[in-house]
């Protein structure tokens, strides 16, 4: 996994041969550009003509510094305007555009949320480790808003290849006890002393260190592979159906 | 057998709160799974391990320093070994409750439009099944997975923009959430609605100022109603046996320019007693009618069963409540039916000359607000506020944390109603300023003075005192053990005797506390917890060396 992250930030800097970003970057930057800037680009960067953030196609930046200048200050007669961040906030928002051109990149396109809900509920047996507004399991992440966190590429890529990429907050855990039991789950929380896990029969648990015998990561996801499980057709329904799930809806 | 069946149900019930467990939660006293405790809002705990003889071994264990600078007035629920409380203004925090390291952190973002007469601070949670229940400042109740912190649903419940909050730990009734609204000092109309657990769809919803039609509207004139607030402030309670739900009610608005409402403007300054399924009304019963003091009945309803001398001049087993109000009075209710049994002041009151008969009480006229202001106890914050009192049924006493000899000079001016602006109709002044706003302390008793009083319940006659130098904020807790903890404005939490009121034991916690104290068990182990400026301490007895 680390490694893989590192093999990211290598072709990001073989790339564009300007900044380095670490994925918290990325994370954080997607926070602002979805906070600040999605409202009039959109989602995918494609919001204006001419213009497609997430696959590298400005109209007048050429490096990092160029679109981090044109967040901060603006373009003067046109709808973009100044913006209140730091240099280092504007290019973490730069960091993210680089890392989109990726992550929209998808096989999957013109799916039927629907059909995929049935995927999801049915043939793919989701729920028994996800869960959605309040309905099933806790082994894997929460998907009730997973819609606004990812893009399509991405939920793509984490459906036929788990592996590929696993958010820093989705790592399972793994802690054997010096008597022998073994617990496993996501890891919320460490320090020095403790470790606090939401386990995989969905406890809340706190472990003292040092009553562990052994305690790491999980390298490979829990998540089977859908790749061969699912046909491209029902692998963009449930795409697009994750796509649509934007948090609970205020009533 | 016995003992794996034990094992598989304690597997089962891990984390799950059924109603069955919040009816019953005297029998796992090491949990706190409603804001007072249990449904009947004793804020008394069967936990024993800490004793008069032993407290004082009471040390830290941890602390949680919440990142706000709001006053800190939720009481956590501790659910298995997890405690769960509210950054002011509405953030949850699930925490280890034995070590106090977080599990995770729902952060909250209120509308900008919110606005609250007296701070953006939030209660407490409920929890059912493994969902915790959250009402927030601009108007929402929220459901969230009680182990992620995600969102289930998210309701609005009123009009943020109009004065509408939520302050109060929402109450679970069967498979419904109950809450109600406050603004009263913005001209709002109060109500208590339900809403299903599960889906958050409304169930019922009882207004607490009676509309065109419905009983008790004649009690305002005019359009009055209409604005006429009648908030709820803190959490209601629960009779199983009689499917009651009682909770009080808030004072009428503008407060202290009664001149646009003339009449007794019910439900305000009520206790209103709800069938739990619909929403309808038993009874009720007003303690300050056509109030022109802000004497809002913003009081836990505590339920206790005692034995009660009737007509006949027998004693036997009543149901009755327990109210200490903000006006100054003690007040002992039959809960089935509402009738009055006794009511006694309890601190200095110059209002009224006293109750009659039927509890209404004998106003005294010159009392009332003029332009020019009147001098009147107990003062603006009244005899005791929204600060939980204690019940023990193990020493039959009754404890309230008092402001005494406390007052403040009422006046009345003219105000026409805005939407979203405070509605008011004066501005009292008082000696002791109703929130501190700074650590020193250099006032004299004359101006007043914090005070946990003890009662006989049936009697209201006042066992013991324990005096403080400020006024305080604080909640009263005991435990079977016959201890009392309380704290105070001037920083200090204490352990008290609960059978004669000697100090046993004190924490400097460097804040006023603003909260009501409880306690739990993890391991085996006792913990006291209370709130004090913006940290969250828990307190143990102090484990000998390894």
């Amino acid at each position: 996994m680390k490694r893989l992250l590192c093999l990211q930030l290598v072709a990001l800097g073989t790339l564009f041969a300007q900044h380095s970003f670490t994925p918290i970057d990325v994370e954080d930057g997607g926070r602002l550009y979805r906070a600040n800037c999605s409202i009039c680009h959109g989602a995918q960067g494609d919001g204006i003509p001419g213009i497609d953030l997430g696959h590298n196609k400005f109209r007048r930046a050429k490096s990092d510094d160029d679109i981090a200048a044109i967040i901060r200050t603006g373009i003067p007669g046109t709808a973009m305007p100044p913006n209140n961040f730091t240099d280092f906030a504007a290019l973490t928002i730069v960091a993210y555009l680089r890392s989109m051109a990726a992550a929209t990149a998808t096989t999957t396109s013109g799916g039927d949320p629907a059909r995929g809900k049935a995927i999801y509920e049915g043939k793919g047996n989701c729920a028994n480790c996800h869960r959605i507004r309040g309905a099933g399991a806790r082994m894997g992440p929460d998907l009730s808003d997973i819609g606004n966190l990812r893009l399509a590429g991405e939920l793509e890529r984490s459906v036929v290849d788990p592996d590929a990429e696993i958010l820093p907050q989705n790592r399972h855990f793994r802690a054997v006890t010096k008597e022998g039991a073994t617990i496993t789950g996501t890891l919320l929380n460490e320090d020095k002393y403790s470790v606090q896990l939401l386990d995989s029969n969905g406890r809340l648990v706190s472990l003292q260190r040092a009553n562990l015998r052994e305690s790491a990561f999980v390298q490979k996801s829990p998540m089977p592979s859908y790749k061969d499980k699912l046909t491209q057709r029902e692998l963009s329904d449930l795409v697009s159906y994750l796509g649509s799930l934007k948090g609970v809806e205020i009533q | 057998m016995k003992y794996l069946l034990m094992a598989l149900m304690t597997a089962t019930m891990w984390g799950q709160v059924s109603f069955d467990r919040i009816l019953n939660a005297n029998k796992e006293p090491q949990n706190w799974l409603t804001y007072s405790g249990t449904t009947l809002s004793q804020r008394h705990s069967l936990l024993t391990q800490v004793t008069p003889a032993n407290v004082k071994n009471l040390e830290l264990q941890w602390v949680f320093q919440s990142q706000s600078l709001e006053k800190f007035e939720a009481t956590p629920l501790v659910v298995d070994g997890v405690l769960y409380t509210v950054q002011a203004p509405n953030d949850v925090v699930a925490m280890d409750a034995a070590t106090g390291r977080i599990f995770w952190v729902y952060p909250y973002a209120p509308s900008p439009e919110a606005r609250t007469c007296c701070g953006r601070v939030n209660r407490g949670l409920a929890i059912l099944g493994d969902t915790l229940f959250m009402g927030t400042i601009d108007g929402h109740l929220m459901a969230l997975d009680s182990k992620s912190g995600h969102p289930i649903w998210n309701v609005t419940v009123a009009n943020t923009a109009a004065g509408y909050s939520l302050m109060h730990a929402p109450l679970v009734v069967k498979d419904k959430v109950i809450v109600g609204t406050a603004g009263g000092e913005f001209g709002i109309r109060g109500f208590l609605a339900a809403y299903d657990a599960r889906t958050g769809k409304e169930a019922w919803k009882f207004y607490t100022i009676p509309g065109p039609g419905e009983p008790g509207h004649e009690t305002w004139a005019g359009d009055s109603w209409m604005h006429g607030g009648a908030s709820v402030w803190v959490t209601g309670s629960y009779d199983p046996q009689l499917n009651l739900t009682y909770w009080g009610v808030g004072n009428p608005g503008p407060d202290w320019n009664s001149d646009s409402r003339e009449g007794a403007n019910l439900y305000s300054d009520s206790v209103v007693a709800l069938d739990a399924d619909t929403g309808k009304l038993k009874w009720y019963f007003q303690f300050s009618p056509h109030d022109d003091f802000d004497y809002d009945s913003v009081q836990v309803p505590v339920l206790a069963d005692m034995e009660w001398k009737g007509p006949d001049g027998k004693e036997k087993l009543r149901r009755v409540m327990l109210w200490a109000n903000r006006n100054g009075f003690y007040y002992v209710l039959d809960r089935t039916t509402g009738e009055f049994l006794q009511g006694k002041p309890f601190a200095k009151v110059t209002w009224t000359t006293g109750l009659d008969d039927s509890g209404k009480p004998v106003r005294v006229a010159a009392a009332n607000p003029t332009r020019e202001g009147t001098l009147v106890y107990p003062g603006v914050q009244g005899a005791t506020n929204w600060f939980s009192p204690s019940y023990s049924p193990h020493t039959g006493l009754f404890y309230i944390d008092t402001w005494e000899n406390y007052s403040s000079i009422f006046n009345k001016l003219p105000g026409d109603f805005v939407e979203g602006r405070r509605y008011t109709g004066g501005a009292p002044r008082s000696p002791v300023p109703s929130l501190r706003g700074t650590q020193v302390l250099n006032r004299t008793e004359e101006e007043g003075y914090g005070v946990v009083r003890a009662f006989d319940p049936k009697t209201g006659v006042r066992k013991w005192e324990f005096k403080m130098a400020d006024v305080t904020g604080s909640g009263v807790l005991t435990t079977a053990s016959d201890l009392l903890f309380a704290g105070g404005r001037e920083g200090y939490f204490w352990a008290l005797d609960a059978r004669t009121g000697a100090e046993l034991w004190r924490a400097s916690v460097g804040g006023p506390v603003d909260s009501g104290p409880m306690t739990y068990e993890v391991n085996g182990r006792q913990y006291v917890a209370v709130s004090a400026g913006n940290v969250l301490f828990t307190f143990a007895l102090r484990q000998a060396a390894p």
